[in-house]
């Protein structure tokens, strides 16, 4: 009989080894879906992963496509690892667009190279506005942060809704639902001429090396894991599990509300009634399939963004519905979450009535 | 550094590899387009999307179209567009507003692809604009509307407060109330273009408060249905919805691409496309009215008819004065009419409607 | 009696409203009970949706097509179920990759359902009943999901609270590791958990395309699967709590659009954000009594059980 066995340790090797894997399965059944489909399964798989990154441009989109991801998702896994349930990133996210973005809509005459600085620090300040009333919530009147920091969403994006049909409208835009355009001053440096790649890139990278090195290095990092791991064993040792909420909540929120920010002021550079195609929930699967470590981080977001990359891609090359993208996605998703086993479990194949011990 | 060497190679390998591709495929030109939902909305992509088979129909082997649904307003978009382009797209059509400025960016990238905005005002060389002018559809229904109303309470399900709707609420109060002063128009807004539960109650809330024409700006067949429920009247949007409610459908207010679109992709092939903008109303078809229904007496569906006719030989102009803004000041004086700069931008109330508009700086 | 006239319908509506936030959120509840978070109830709501539209269209039989709806939501649980209980992947990221896969199955098995109408699912009609001005049509006028949405409830609360089963179950959900000891089968109760949320799930959506408003189109749930997560939290994990949630919910969402119709000079975004908030505050309001909140939410959820061997 085949029975799954906890290793003693992690398998090192199996962290390398199990995307493989997953890559080899996703291979198998998506030749079945896409024969099913009519369509070449070599075609459809070059078009997803191959065709999006085949030029330079594209790898400017997809690091481009990737960075909101990598923000929010680091943030998110601080939290996620002291089981701080916040999945309001996207609420939080369209503050930081709001705060930063609402700093150009009042400066917008502004010259200034302290502008573009100053809106990053307000969106994170907006985002982080917007992690702290669950936090509040959750250390005072010990009320649960899932459904605070969701609910915290809608109104987020309803605000954000108010805001851009009314008083934050283009005055030369026919009272259309956009912003100004945003000048220069306010707009994030392109870090490669010619593409969209902007310093938001940069940022992202900063924050997962920051909370690289906070994990490892710091005690407040020390306090996270521990209370994420043992929270018991966390109050003995003295550790404010309250700290380590608001300390998680204010930090996704900012890193989510930078997102925000570098979004209108990149490669947006402008203020929109949808800023977000959903960054903030699909950066809590990049965070998990990111074994909530930064380098992870780093890699499943960029994973994730080809298969939106690759969605577009195979709708436009191969006329494929975007249904056919969610149903794909998914699949690569169970393959890689499923494969994850491997690293903490090996598969025995164990006879009946024989003691193993 | 890394990075853009192999990127640089990459490139050059496509740059390559595109060339021998665009050689082999110059006999078939491809169409884009662009949609901001799926096309299972039953609602404005829907329509599109029947506009681009409208041109594959029209052109055979000699067109290829392609779509990309569900590309979010926002940062999305300009990947798209652009990709498109850079794909050898000698048309593309990117239909919702929100696709303005990404699609001026990538044009002038471009400039051998022509581009077809879609409810916007920008243009360039290769960048034309369209829209249709539905509140003339919606002034032919505001007639009826203020005709077959017994409460004088219409109902307008609304999606965003933007000009387009307005717009629309606006023609239709005129219209009732030239046929019925009594009418007042009362506007739910749901915050979404497509919830169907949340249209539908809206309907309904509308309805409790004594609405019995249910309108509706927002893709979904739900508040039609409703009305077919609640036993009161409404009107299809987008498409013929007779389908969803037999009964209750008045009519519908039709959004036809497919001529535009044939018309547009031709041109492009003859080598004829000039950057304009189209703003095609009754006359053009690109707004049709659907069979009206049997139970609207006769005297009423002739009232419609005038205006219809009216409407495309010039004599009626909905937004002709006097018009009067909902706090009852006079907004269009006797003898003239707003303009398109005008109608464009369109962010007050005519009088008769209810409720309160969010204002601007 | 004609004073409450204008009552009859405003809760009529909230009964639609609230109905399939019901069906999923105490389906989900049972799961969440065992100790397993599924995010993905989204994605199994919209398969029940187009799961019950395509039955209902292509046999007539609603019975049939409310039975395929819980079937597809169960199908999707399964998948869950191997994914997170049997390859212990992590169920967050699972349910909302289910969610992605959901979306995408259903607007890929619905392509041939858009703009196709079905009849709505019948309501009840008892003569001298449901005639009774204002309570005849609220009690007696419902369609037979509405009132199997109560019974729901009930045996739930029933089932958790009074069965040995039940126990049994949260047990599970309290202490994998005690339930386990004892010798109860933690990966085999969760299963039956997870499917059943499924298929609560699939109900809900099932009620989305026959009765709240009967058709198919993609996406049509607009969220509904959020809100379903977010009042299990609101109702602490209690069975009557969720139903009161659900209604509260879908109360105050029928009101701010009568706010709106009635004229309320307050703009629509700020109107639509009061049922959001309400929740919230609301739930901070009942949060206070931290044991007695304790005493309901399932320790062990989103923790992964292996047997220690």
């Amino acid at each position: 009989m085949l029975r799954i066995e906890k290793r003693p340790e992690p398998a090192k090797s199996m962290v390398y080894l199990t995307p493989v894997l997953a890559l080899f399965l996703t291979v198998a059944s998506s030749t079945i879906l896409f024969s099913v489909l009519g369509v070449s399964p070599i075609e459809a798989l070059d078009n997803f992963f191959v065709e999006p990154v085949k030029d330079a441009y594209g790898v400017s989109e997809l690091l481009v496509k990737a960075t909101p991801l990598i923000l929010c998702a680091i943030g998110l896994s601080v939290g996620f690892r002291a089981n701080v349930w916040n999945i309001g990133a996207e609420g939080q996210l369209t503050m930081g667009a709001i705060f930063g973005g609402g700093v150009f809509i009042y400066l917008y005459d502004v010259d200034s190279v302290f502008l573009l600085p100053l809106m990053i620090v307000m969106g994170a300040v907006g985002g982080a506005l917007w992690g702290a009333i669950p936090a509040f919530f959750k250390t005072k009147f010990n009320a649960n942060e899932i459904l605070t920091s969701l609910m915290l969403v809608y109104v987020a994006l309803l605000l954000l809704s108010l805001l851009v049909h009314g008083p934050w409208r283009d005055p030369d835009g026919f009272n259309f639902p956009e912003s100004r355009t945003f000048s220069q001053s306010a707009t994030m440096p392109i870090l490669w001429e010619g593409t969209r790649l902007h310093f938001g890139w940069i940022l992202a990278l900063l924050a997962a090396l920051g909370a690289w090195l906070m994990l490892a290095k710091t005690l407040v990092g020390f306090q996270v894991k521990v209370i994420g791991a043992a929270p018991l064993a966390g109050s003995y040792a003295g550790f404010s599990q309250k700290k380590i909420i608001w300390f998680s909540l204010l930090l996704a929120g900012g890193l989510a509300g930078i997102a925000g920010v570098s979004e209108v002021s990149g490669p947006i550079g402008q203020i929109l009634p949808s800023i977000s195609p959903g960054y903030g929930f699909t950066a809590i699967i990049v965070a998990f399939l990111g074994r909530l470590h930064p380098v992870g981080i780093i890699l499943a977001g960029i994973l994730m963004a080809l298969t939106y990359l690759g969605g577009e891609t195979a709708q436009i090359n191969l006329g494929l519905p975007i249904a056919v993208t969610g149903v794909f996605q998914g699949m690569v998703l169970f393959f890689l979450l499923a494969c994850d086993v491997l690293v903490n479990y090996r598969f025995r194949f164990k006879s009946y009535g024989k003691a193993v011990s | 550094m890394k990075l853009k060497n192999i990127a640089g190679l990459l490139g050059a390998a496509v740059v390559a590899g595109g060339m021998l591709a665009s050689g082999a495929a110059s006999a078939q030109e491809k169409i884009g387009f662009v949609y901001v939902g799926p096309i299972g909305d039953h609602g404005w992509t829907y329509r599109h999307d029947i506009g681009r088979l409208a041109v594959e129909k029209a052109f055979g082997d000699k067109v290829k179209t392609t779509y990309v649904e569900s590309v979010k307003e926002g940062a999305d978009s300009e990947r798209v567009i652009r990709k498109m382009a850079a794909d050898g797209h000698k048309v593309i059509f990117t239909t919702s507003f929100g696709f303005m400025n990404p699609t001026v960016k990538v044009a002038k990238q471009f400039p051998k692809s022509m581009f077809e905005h879609a409810t916007g005002y920008k243009r360039v060389d290769n960048v034309s604009t369209y829209a249709a002018r539905f509140y003339e559809g919606r002034y032919v229904i505001g007639k009826i509307a203020g005709k077959m109303t017994k409460t004088n309470v219409i109902g307008y399900v609304g999606s965003f407060p933007i000009p387009e709707v307005v717009r629309g609420i606006n023609a239709t109060t005129l219209a009732a109330r030239s046929v019925n002063p009594d009418v007042q128009v009362k506007v739910a807004w749901v915050n979404t273009w497509y919830d169907p539960g949340k249209e539908g109650d809206a309907a309904k809330a509308l309805i409790d408060q004594g609405a019995d024409i249910i309108l509706q700006h927002t893709d979904s067949p739900a508040p039609l249905q409703v009305a077919e429920s609640r036993g009161v009247w409404g009107v299809g949007q987008a498409s013929d919805m007779s389908k969803f409610a037999a009964k209750a459908q008045l009519t519908a207010i039709i959004d036809n691409w497919d001529k535009y679109y044939v018309d547009r992709v031709k041109a492009a092939l003859d080598g004829t496309w000039k950057s304009e903008d189209t703003w095609g109303g009754l006359d053009s078809k690109m707004v049709e009215i659907a069979p009206y229904n049997d139970a609207i007496p006769a005297d009423v569906v002739a009232l419609a008819e005038e205006a219809h006719k009216g409407i495309i030989d010039g004599s009626i102009k909905p937004f002709a004065g006097p018009i009067k803004a909902q706090d009852g000041t006079v907004k269009v004086k006797e003898g003239e009419a707003l303009d398109d700069g005008a109608l464009l931008g369109m962010d007050w109330y005519v009088e008769g409607v209810q409720g309160k508009l969010p204002k601007g700086n | 009696m004609s004073g409450f006239d204008w009552l009859v319908p405003v809760i009529l509506t909230v009964i639609t409203a609230a109905t399939p936030l019901v069906f999923a959120a105490i389906g989900e509840l049972v799961t969440e009970k065992s100790g397993v978070l599924n995010l993905g109830v989204e994605g199994m709501m919209l398969v029940g949706a187009v799961a019950a539209f395509a039955t209902a269209t292509v046999t007539g039989s609603y019975i049939l097509a409310i039975f395929a709806a819980a079937a597809a939501g169960a199908v999707l649980a399964l998948l869950f179920g191997i994914l997170t209980l049997s390859l212990m992947a992590n169920q967050v990221a699972t349910g909302l990759a289910l969610t992605l896969f959901g979306v995408g199955l259903s607007a890929l098995a619905g392509q041939d359902f858009v703009g196709e109408p079905v009849k709505a699912l019948a309501k009840l009609n008892i003569e001298g009943l449901t005639d009774i001005p204002v309570i005849g049509p609220i009690l007696f006028g419902q369609d037979p999901l509405v009132y199997l949405s109560f019974v729901l409830v009930a045996l739930v609360s029933w089932f958790l609270y009074k069965t040995k089963a039940g126990l049994v179950l949260r047990a599970v959900g309290d202490s994998h590791d005690a339930a386990h000891s004892i010798g109860y089968s933690v990966i085999g109760i969760r299963y039956l958990a997870v499917l059943f949320g499924g298929a609560m799930s699939g109900i809900g959506g099932a009620y989305l395309s026959l009765a709240y408003t009967p058709m198919w189109a993609e996406n049509m749930t607009a969220g509904r699967g959020w809100i379903a997560l977010a009042l299990i939290v609101f109702a602490t994990w209690k069975p009557g709590l969720v139903l009161i949630g659900a209604y509260m919910f879908g109360g105050i969402t029928i009101l701010q659009l009568h706010a709106q119709a009635a004229g309320l000079a307050i703009p629509s975004q700020v109107l639509s954000m009061l049922p959001y908030l309400a929740t919230v505050i609301v739930l901070v309001l009942i949060s206070k009594d931290e044991s007695r909140i304790r005493k309901h939410a399932p320790a062990c959820i989103g923790k992964i059980f292996h047997p220690a061997a």
